[in-house]
């Protein structure tokens, strides 16, 4: 379908963005990469009055390393994280999650900014980033705030940011220690059924799909640091949480899932208790 | 309306288009350049497939607008001049028999061109992975792999 119509806008700093949705209010979007929000916009699942043009941001396009941390700008899009050789030593599992999302042509577009503010529990990289404890950069009228991960995501398709705030950058901890990310789905080029991604040995244990946004599995990540083994571990993925159930898997098939690719997971990372 | 300058298959080409037009409608509806096709409503099938400064993107899933300022090459431009022969992608595709309908394959063409120069080792598992995008309902896509193995391959051994 075509979308609705709407007043185009070109944003030409971060600052003129802000400026402009302070102005429009819930009316308008901002526009980055366009992959969520365009199919969205095509099925007349989205209807912003104004779309607020982010995509030409070339200076919010990086990879940086800060004392620590890597500093990645709100507009690097999937295939940069991908091939990028800094990610590769620092951060190894992001690059290799963003190598996983949809297909090449989706990666040349979709933004990690567009990522996280979309807040779709099925999808990679918030999850990914979520296990690797990163930190969100929002930029608003009255200047730029951190919010931790576990704070962002507040609900389905639903996250901290305010109505007039613009992801400007994503802040991951360097993370070499074991790590694997488990994608189950069964057509190409889809959103995972369920995904597990573990960072650091085993200390950051995240689900894709699992609730109505990305989770901490928090009582396996408690049993490994208490000493439980892999396997015990693994068993606790889903436990207390309430997966949704579709056409792909039900609840307890979802659950299953969990702790299968936790355990794959934990193995391939190398984890143990400590 | 918005009035837009881009470079569609190395010409400059002024477009006033509403924001809300896709950029595949501009290519088949504006500049009747029809060999980009399209397949789905989801930005799933990859039949729209072109170049975006060089890369894969999917037609479908960009407004026009956004294309300001790019250069975009669709399949009817990577032939070069008339008489000068097919791609070196169209020549394995014709060679290995990796189409039926044909349906698919403009978008098929210009994701594997874009893919081999993404990914220089490229296996059978890669081609496949890399080109999960774009869906053929006729091929069973085994002669479609083994066109673009052949392409990347007969590349690696040129440079
Ligand atoms: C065919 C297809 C397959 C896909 N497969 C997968 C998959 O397997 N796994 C996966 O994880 N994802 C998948 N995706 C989604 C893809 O990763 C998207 O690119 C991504 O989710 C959104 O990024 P974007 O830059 O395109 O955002 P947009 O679509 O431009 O924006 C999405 C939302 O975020 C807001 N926004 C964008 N940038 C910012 C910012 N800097 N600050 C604040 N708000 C912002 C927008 O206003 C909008 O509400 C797929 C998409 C398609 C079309
Ligand atoms: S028409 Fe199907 S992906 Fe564009
Ligand atoms: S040749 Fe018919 S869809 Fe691919």
């Amino acid at each position: 379908m075509i979308p609705a119509s709407f007043d185009y806008q070109v944003a030409e700093s971060p600052e003129h963005a802000v400026a402009l949705l302070t102005e429009h209010g819930d009316e308008a979007k901002l526009l980055a990469g366009g992959h969520s929000l365009i199919p969205m916009m095509r099925f007349r699942l989205a209807t912003p009055a104004v779309l607020i043009d982010v995509g030409r941001l070339q200076d919010l396009r990086y990879i940086n390393a800060t004392n620590g941390s890597i500093a990645i700008g709100a507009l690097t899009r999937h295939s940069e994280l991908e091939h990028s050789k800094l990610l590769a030593q620092s951060v190894p599992l992001l690059a290799s999650v963003a190598a996983l999302v949809g297909d090449p042509a989706v990666r040349h577009r979709g933004t990690i900014g567009g990522t996280l503010a979309h807040s779709d529990p099925a999808s990679d990289l918030p999850a990914a980033l979520l296990a690797l404890g990163a930190t969100i950069v929002a930029r608003g009228p009255h200047g730029d705030r951190e919010i931790a991960i576990t704070d962002f995501f507040t609900g389905y398709f639903e996250s901290a940011l305010a109505d007039d705030e613009m992801i400007v950058e994503v802040r991951v901890p360097v993370s070499t220690g074991g790590w694997d990310y488990q994608k189950f789905n069964r057509r190409a080029q889809d959103w995972a059924i369920v995904g597990v991604a573990v960072a650091q040995g085993g200390s950051g244990v995240s689900l894709v799909n699992m609730g109505s946004t990305p989770l901490r599995a928090s009582a396996t990540e408690q049993a490994l640091a208490s000493g439980a083994s892999v396997a015990e571990a693994a068993t606790l993925a889903a436990e207390g949480l309430q997966p949704p159930g579709d056409l792909n898997a039900d609840a307890e098939f979802r659950s299953h899932l969990a702790r299968v690719l936790t355990e794959r997971a934990l193995v391939a990372a190398g984890a143990s208790s400590t | 309306m918005k009035s837009i300058t881009l470079a569609v298959n190395g010409t400059e080409r002024k477009l006033d288009v509403e924001p809300r037009t896709l950029l595949v409608h501009a290519l088949r509806d504006e500049l009747r350049l029809t060999g980009t096709n399209i397949g789905c409503d989801s930005s799933s099938c990859g039949a729209c497939t072109v170049l975006v400064d060089g890369q894969s993107a999917k037609a479908c899933t960009m407004f026009a607008v956004q294309a300001e300022g790019t250069s975009i090459t669709t399949i009817e431009g990577i032939s070069g001049a008339e008489g000068a022969g097919l791609h070196p992608m169209q020549q394995a595709f014709h060679e290995h028999h990796a189409l039926q309908c044909g349906y698919c394959t403009p978008g098929m063409v210009m994701a594997a061109i874009s893919l081999v120069e993404e990914y220089p080792e490229l296996d059978d598992r890669g081609v496949r992975h890399g080109l999960e995008g774009n869906l053929c309902r006729c091929t069973g896509y085994q002669n479609i792999v083994n066109a673009v193995l052949a392409c990347a391959g007969a590349k690696e051994e040129q440079s």
